[in-house]
């Protein structure tokens, strides 16, 4: 068996050759029915979020709490893990350590081929999604059947999730009925397009996989270190279907997902249903330890992931963003992810916390995560909801001035040399007063009533949806200087 | 009391009547404004776009600038917030014990307009006359960074013959994101769109906010829109009285 030791960025097979977000972007705010849905369903998420958590007097301290338990868990880790590990197998299960998402999936595929059956059900899961284990199966002659609704949505429609709790929020009712009508072979004649009957016609589909699965894939929210559990947090109850019906259960968690004791899990349920579903309390918890004679699996695995955790773990500012539980609030609450719905993000993670968390975790070398440092306005409305604390405007402007020093050294950069000007323009008072001058006499050739309506790229980005105002005849300073005087 | 006014470099360059309204309001309430000229960019732009390095010598700058003032005022929200939330992570990381120290004397006493009239000189009626249907628009940094609150609330309406419109989802951004606006210009503006036609259904013939630069996003749509809608800093607006109508 390995340690838990971390390899550098490894890749997200699915996500490969993802452009750059600002194409991506500018791709899905251009989809009007796309917007449309985002607007409407983040919209109602956030005002009953709002609600969820203004019931609780000390939201703040629960919030403090849960920072301080992550914090503590990712500076022990090692210690946690190895104690987890140690009592997951005293209680019949076996620990498989994964560097990355390559060894994760083969000792995946390995478990189901020696379980003796090529069909598995699935829980839904964040990392399994990250190391795209479907595909990988897939490629093994494994079929997986996502049996979360929404999961299910996106797998019969040969799409990608664009959302951590709610991955088909991109398509609204009628585009959920065609779906199941085409790809559906179950699918009853006469589907409306009313939520009951969808949900009733994917149980229908689902039920059938339940009873005769062999094997049981989940993620975890939390495995607690002190008796070696596991905890799946979830609506539908069909997590607890395939964790409790399979002969063999296989549960593929991040190394981050560790807590101490059962005293902290107390924190997380309370923090985790309000921040992403608005409620008190989620429908399902379901939470298993090893394996008991007659009842449940007969085999339970635990892969434990890295995957580019502990490179994240080793950047001291990025590091927040391991407290991550996966909740969502900061997606619902972001001007961004608003408009553009999660595709654009290139990785199972978008939104604000994806923004962050794909660079840590595949590190900034392809475009498309170069570019999720800066896919925000930095509105802060991400780390105002977070009910761990995490920072992410800190972590972003950070990740910024990584990518932007990755390149110092490399390549002629236009943008470099603009910046490298204008900030010797901007730290002396002198220079400024005649670039002011300067901007002036420029503004006079190109405005008109005040107003500039085009620019040269690259301020064209500006101008192409709004004007710029003409820079004044006199600026602050040389006013002051007028009329008060250099003191 | 000895304030020095940061003006901020956007505001001097391009909407230097803010600073002048800033000078006009505080003087009326009877205290010392200066501008230090030695003053030119915080640096904010730069940081947040990843170029920490060159942010260094210009915080240097402003903070050299600004020694031995009481009180340092600016009518940016957003810059205010650079120096006192990011100021002090700057200098630690440039290893410079001498700006670590200027920061942690000036960072303290520098203030946004409106937190400084509210909480500072525990003024809410500024002696303003403005008789027009107005919105405020609470900028993300002055919401989430300084958390003023109500503080521009409360000064607006003070404002004698001031018709304040509240504005719907009003706490969303304005899309501006200082480059986000021009890296990713099409989120940008679509956030943007949304902002403006909340700002349009509440038929203010004015909105102001206490950052020139969301107000020059926003602005920059609405006059593109013909819209009829100006925009002002909360400043001008409580430098206005009879007299000067």
């Amino acid at each position: 068996m390995s340690t838990p030791v971390g390899g550098p960025h490894p890749a997200m097979p699915t996500y490969l050759g993802m452009p750059a977000f600002p194409a991506a972007a500018a791709v899905a705010v251009a989809d009007s029915q796309l917007r449309a849905n985002l607007a409407h369903a983040t919209r109602t998420i956030r005002a009953k979020r709002a609600g969820a958590v203004a019931e609780l007097g000390d939201w703040e301290e629960l919030r403090a709490a849960g920072k301080a338990i992550k914090d503590h868990t990712l500076a022990h880790l090692d210690h946690y893990l190895l104690r987890l590990e140690e009592n997951v197998t005293r209680a019949g299960g076996r620990v498989h350590w994964a560097q990355d998402a390559t060894e994760a999936n083969a000792i995946v595929a390995g478990l189901v081929r020696a379980a003796g059956t090529d069909r598995v059900v699935k829980v839904k899961s964040m990392a399994t999604q990250e190391i795209g284990l479907n595909e990988a199966l897939a490629a093994e002659g494994i079929t997986v059947l996502e049996t979360d609704l929404a999961e299910l949505i996106v797998q019969l429609g040969h799409d990608r999730p664009s959302h951590i709790l709610v991955p088909a929020i991109h398509k609204n009712r009628a585009e959920i009925r065609e779906i199941f009508l085409r790809e559906m072979p179950d699918a009853p004649e006469g589907l409306t397009d009313d939520p009951r009957a969808l949900a009733a016609a994917a149980r229908a589909h689902l039920r059938q996989a339940f009873l005769s699965a062999q094997v049981g894939i989940s993620g975890a929210n939390f495995a607690i270190a002190e008796t070696g559990s596991l905890v799946v947090v979830e609506s539908e109850g069909n997590g607890r279907m395939c964790v409790t019906l399979p002969e063999t259960l296989i549960s593929v968690v991040g190394i981050e997902k560790v807590l101490p004791s059962w005293r902290d899990l107390e924190v997380f349920l309370a923090l985790l249903p309000r921040s992403s579903t608005a409620e008190r309390m989620n429908p399902y918890t379901s939470i298993w330890t090893g394996v008991t004679p007659g009842d449940g699996p007969r085999e339970f695995h635990l892969v434990l992931v890295d995957n580019g955790r502990t490179s994240a773990l080793a950047d001291g500012t990025g590091r927040q963003a391991l407290r991550c539980i996966r909740c969502s609030a900061c997606l619902n609450v972001c001007p961004v992810y608003e408009r553009t719905g999660g595709h654009a993000y290139g990785s199972p993670y978008p939104g604000p916390i994806g923004a962050i968390i794909s660079p840590l975790l595949r590190g900034i070398g392809s475009p498309a995560d170069a570019s999720l440092p800066f896919a925000s306005t930095l509105c802060g409305a991400c780390y105002q909801v977070c009910p761990v604390a995490i920072n992410i405007p800190e972590a972003l402007v950070h990740l910024r001035a990584k990518v932007v020093d990755a390149k110092r050294e490399k390549i002629i950069s236009p943008e470099r040399t603009m910046f490298g000007v204008s900030g010797r323009v901007l730290r002396s008072p002198r220079l400024l007063a005649g670039a002011q001058h300067g901007a002036w006499l420029g503004g006079r050739l190109v405005a008109r009533s005040g107003r500039i309506r085009r620019l040269p790229r690259p301020l064209s980005a500006w101008t192409d949806t709004r004007d710029a105002p003409a820079p004044p005849r006199e600026s602050f300073r040389a006013w002051w200087a007028r009329t008060r005087g250099t003191r | 009391m000895r304030v020095g006014l940061f003006v901020t470099c956007l505001t001097d360059t391009l909407f230097p009547g803010t600073g002048r309204a800033v000078v006009t309001v505080l003087e009326r309430l009877g205290h010392q404004v200066d501008f230090p000229a030695a003053q030119a960019c915080c640096g904010q732009m730069h940081f947040n776009t990843g170029y920490r390095r060159e942010a260094v010598p210009m915080a240097r700058g402003m903070v050299a600038a600004f020694a031995g003032y009481d009180a340092v005022v600016s009518p940016s929200a957003s810059c205010v917030s650079m120096v006192r939330e990011y100021y002090p992570a700057l200098a630690g990381e440039a290893g410079d014990g001498a700006l670590a120290r200027a920061v942690a004397e000036i960072a303290p006493r520098t203030w946004e307009v409106s937190e400084f009239l509210t909480g500072v000189l525990g003024v809410t009626d500024v002696g303003a006359y403005f008789p027009h249907r107005v919105t405020y628009h609470p900028s993300c940094h002055s919401l989430r960074m300084l958390a003023v609150g109500d503080a521009p609330l409360r000064l607006l309406r003070a404002v004698r013959g001031l018709d304040l419109a509240d504005l719907p989802d009003a706490e969303s951004c304005c899309g501006f994101g200082g480059t986000f606006a021009v890296k990713n210009p099409d989120v940008s503006a679509a956030i943007c769109a949304d902002k403006v036609a909340a700002i349009r259904q509440t038929g203010a013939q004015v909105v102001c906010a206490a950052d020139n630069s969301c107000l020059m996003h926003i602005g920059g749509a609405l006059t593109r829109q013909r819209s009829g809608v100006a925009t002002m800093h909360l400043a001008e607006i409580l430098a206005r009285t009879e007299e000067a109508r």
